[in-house]
């Protein structure tokens, strides 16, 4: 059994009030004034292209208003979120332009706090999904990391609910079409009102929450009940409400998709997008299944787990790799070839504006798990499989930061204070509740009927 | 090595032929091959065979393979003969690369997987029109065959065979089926 030392509870705890200082720190640095953000931009173009450490260039900003024409927007000026927009007769160019640029160093914190809270809830939910798989297909090899999966997925229900709230509270600094200024101007948007409207946006993201978390606390308490069962009454039953839940996931983790990420980009859309977000959330989430077993195990609290069962994990791992970059480059693929206008200016804002975090991600979450984990043998080595997941981890954290990004910020990115405090909340939360759960039970689900072939588990 | 014999020991199982492997090993007899009518899980590892390199050699293939996919697709589309596909009339491979994804993805698979498959078949000494070199038919059935080379007294290997769980056990006295 493992016991959650204070040491680990008060480092925890120490990297969540951490990051909170930072977060609002950075926080209270946004709140510039018209005035301080024209000095700003008039330092920037004196000092030329490079200014300061936002990697903010003046030069795009620029290209970035042209683009806007170029890619036939009918609102340009909706993407850099000015919900003054339309001031076009009163401002110059140049008073505009400032405007934009402070809108979008305000909207960079609650960005920041969004792409970090997706990111660990994203853990939750993919392990959450693999967990059902492995009850729905009666797995025989993965009954012994049950209660690591369980834990991982304690965090969901806040970690959601946080993510909804963050949602709500950044409003328009994340989504543009709460901005009820913007709307007024934008028939596209309207066009879409009756899906993309506050109020629904609310009660169907409880909705997903409460699906979710329903299923994880029955198939928890039916898991529990296993242990101390004379019968397998408890496991059939988990067996019959995974399958239930998988069909419910499949529908609303795409919706969840649509609406906790696409919508930042209102015009934009593409159909295959849940399963791109879903890839990404199996290959994290199998990752720190595979971390938290190896660190478990290398406390000697999990002495069945073999290296076969770290195989199968590596496996995984790798599998769900490559089929994130199946789908990422498909999605990219078909909007490249098609050039049609309002499906190219995604990947034109990201490449244009990103380069560097855009090519870097697709290395760090393709070709690297590619190459590490090709190898069979390596595939049973702990330090590879942490090399490759710690790089799978950052990846994945980086391709949420290029989803959200691109359409909160605009070229005003960077990796600074905002971003790594919320990295810091939201790890020290993560780390606080997964093994707050994983110190409640013991580590083996010793009753599951299929757990003494999962214990004898040999490639 | 005129007093070597050649023994044929069969079995009709799988995991007995595995504890038996095992105890023949044991008893330091040297196995010259095993007919089985399917892979059997672990023989090689009992065998004490070497892992296979055919893993490495996929890798190899899967190279020349993306390689051959690069440098065709370069001559066709950019040197050859440039067209002008959904607005992209630029003469840079790399510009087009995107486009040649899945071909570039589809000869890498194509070239791992025939050119493994002809490596196999050549490793193991297999082409066109040769002669089947199974001893025994039984062996494409349901049953296993362990093929042992030795000069040692035969009755104290007989007993060893019989008591590992043998269905037959027989002497090969000519060696028509043998290639060797």
């Amino acid at each position: 059994m493992y016991t959650f030392s204070n040491r680990f509870k008060v480092f925890s705890l120490a990297l969540i009030i951490l990051g909170s200082l930072g977060w609002f720190y950075s926080y209270s640095k946004s709140h510039l004034t018209i005035e301080e953000v024209k000095q700003l931009l008039a330092e920037e173009s004196h000092h030329g292209s490079h200014a300061g450490d936002s990697h903010s260039m003046n030069y795009q900003n620029e290209k970035h208003h042209n683009e806007g024409v170029h890619h036939l927007e009918p609102h340009s000026d909706a993407l850099t979120h000015g919900n003054d927009a339309h001031g076009h007769d009163a401002h110059g160019h140049e008073d505009e332009h400032a405007e934009h640029v402070l809108h979008q160093i305000h909207n960079r914190p609650y960005a920041a706090l969004y792409v970090a809270a997706f990111f660990f809830m994203m853990i939750s939910l993919g392990v959450l999904a693999f967990y059902a798989i492995q009850y729905a297909s009666q797995a025989g090899w993965s009954p012994v990391l049950f209660r690591v999966m369980e834990a991982i997925t304690y965090y969901l229900l806040p970690g959601a609910l946080i993510v909804l709230i963050i949602a709500i509270i950044g409003d328009k600094h994340i989504f543009i079409w709460m901005d009820p200024e913007v709307v007024a101007h934008d028939k596209i948007i309207q066009g879409k009102e009756s899906w993309l409207n506050k109020n629904s946006f609310i009660i169907r993201g409880l909705i997903y929450i409460g699906g979710w978390s329903l299923y994880r606390y029955f198939s928890r308490k039916l898991s529990l009940a296993q242990d101390k069962a004379k019968d397998n009454k408890n496991f059939k039953r988990n067996f019959q409400i995974s399958a239930g839940f998988l069909v419910f996931f499949m529908y609303t983790e795409s919706m969840m998709s649509w609406d906790w990420i696409m919508s930042v980009d209102p015009h934009w859309f593409s159909t295959l997008f849940g399963w791109y977000v879903f890839a990404s959330m199996a290959v994290s989430g199998i990752t720190v299944i595979a971390l938290i077993t190896i660190y478990l195990n290398s406390k000697g609290l999990m002495s069945y787990v073999n290296d076969s069962h770290l195989h199968d994990l590596a496996k995984f791992m790798f599998g769900f790799s490559v089929f994130w970059a199946y789908l990422w480059f498909s999605q990219f693929m078909l909007i490249w070839y098609a050039n049609i206008p309002e499906e190219v200016t995604y990947f034109v804002t990201r490449i244009e504006m990103y380069p560097i975090p855009f090519f870097t991600m697709f290395c760090l979450n393709f070709i690297f798990p590619f190459l590490v984990l090709m190898n069979s043998d390596y595939k049973r080595v702990p330090i590879f499989i942490i090399m490759a997941g710690v790089i799978i981890l950052i990846g994945h954290y980086m391709d949420v930061y290029m989803m959200i990004m691109p359409a909160t910020v605009i070229d005003r990115y960077g990796f600074g204070i905002a971003e790594f405090s919320s990295i810091l909340i939201f790890l020290g939360l993560f780390l606080l509740l997964v093994f707050y759960s994983l110190s409640k039970e013991e580590l083996l689900a010793k009753r599951n009927p299929m757990i003494k072939e999962s214990e004898n588990f040999h490639y | 090595m005129g007093s070597e014999k050649i023994f044929h020991a069969l079995y009709n199982d799988d995991d007995i032929l595995l504890s038996a492997v095992k105890k023949i090993k044991d008893n330091h007899y040297d196995i010259e091959e095993i007919y089985t009518p399917f892979p059997v899980h672990g023989l090689d590892k009992v065998m004490g065979l070497e892992p296979t390199r055919i893993a490495i050699a996929a890798f190899i293939y899967g190279c020349i393979g993306i390689t051959v996919a690069t440098l065709m697709m370069n001559y066709i589309m950019i040197v050859d003969w440039p067209q002008n596909i959904g607005g992209k009339p630029s003469f840079s491979y790399l510009e087009n690369m995107p486009a040649f994804v899945p071909i570039m993805f589809e000869m890498t698979v194509f070239h791992a997987a025939h050119l493994m498959v002809i490596t196999f078949y050549l490793r193991s000494k297999m082409w066109p029109l040769k002669e089947a070199e199974n001893p025994d038919p039984r062996t494409t059935d349901d049953h296993f065959l362990v093929e042992i080379h030795t000069n040692k007294p035969e009755g104290a290997l007989k007993k060893l065979l019989r008591e590992s769980g043998a269905v037959e056990i027989n002497e090969v006295k000519d060696k028509v089926n043998n290639n060797e």
